[in-house]
């Protein structure tokens, strides 16, 4: 298990006292149809995007909400790690950006017939949002808007 | 953090209909903000889906997150830990 124990000082207090935004009600869509069927999209929040498109800021205050389409039959060993978070280690998603945004192992689920489909595009945002109110009022609504708009019937949320 | 991103962001897919399946690193955090499906994994931070160029152990992760959503019996906001198959 994740630990706050992984963090520095400065952080782990920030996170003792950091109020996190309840999820109230609890919204619930149960799966109307089975997996091999439905089509799935990805949402990462590794901060990750494809060659030419703007990286991740990481001087918004109160974090960077937006978000970036990522197209569905993008190689994972082009995707670029803009995530400006010190506090994990990168090493891992530079060198496999599946191990967050499992790009790749979702095509593999197709061809196995364990899912329909891959979305034409998955989404990618960058977490260390500790003001999440524009991510709740506008992007994340608009986010949902996309993906309702493609049909997808599924998400794999993956932070990091 | 970004626990909470992709939970929040979780709960507006599904409050448009679309289901969804969140991988958590942080129990606590997953507790508070209390996303639909959660899965917590028991990786650090930077691997939430195990390790690097193993794309059997990632879908490991994957698989158990889509049972989850398949689980018609699981009564929200679900929080399942995950355990690696006895059998690789």
């Amino acid at each position: 298990m994740g630990s706050l124990d992984e963090f520095s000082l400065p952080v782990r207090l920030f996170l003792r006292a950091y109020r996190w935004r309840r999820i109230d009600p609890v919204p619930w869509t149960p799966l109307a149809k089975p997996l091999a069927e439905c089509r799935l999209a990805l949402v990462s929040s590794a901060g990750l995007v494809v060659p030419g498109q703007a990286p991740f800021e990481d001087t918004i205050r109160g974090g960077d909400v937006s978000f970036r389409d990522i197209p569905a039959d993008a190689e994972a060993g082009t995707l670029i790690d803009t995530h400006r978070s010190a506090s994990y280690d990168h090493a891992g998603v530079r060198r496999d950006p599946n191990l967050a945004f499992p790009i790749a192992r979702v095509r593999e689920l197709v061809q196995r017939g364990r899912i329909g489909a891959v979305n034409h595009r998955h989404l990618s945002f960058m977490g260390s949002i500790t003001a999440p109110g524009r991510l709740i009022r506008d992007t994340a609504p608009e986010a949902a808007r996309r993906l309702v708009a493609d049909e997808v019937d599924v998400a794999l949320l993956v932070p990091v | 953090m970004c626990n909470q991103a992709v939970c929040l962001v979780a709960a507006e897919l599904e409050r448009q209909g679309i289901a969804t399946v969140t991988v958590q690193l942080l129990r606590v955090v997953a507790e508070r903000v209390g996303p639909p499906r959660a899965l917590c994994v028991p990786f650090p931070h930077g691997y939430p889906l195990g390790a690097p160029d193993d794309p059997v152990r990632q879908h490991h992760v994957i698989e158990a997150a889509l049972r989850l959503l398949e689980d018609g019996a699981l009564v929200p906001p679900v929080l399942v830990d995950f355990r690696e198959p006895m059998n690789g």
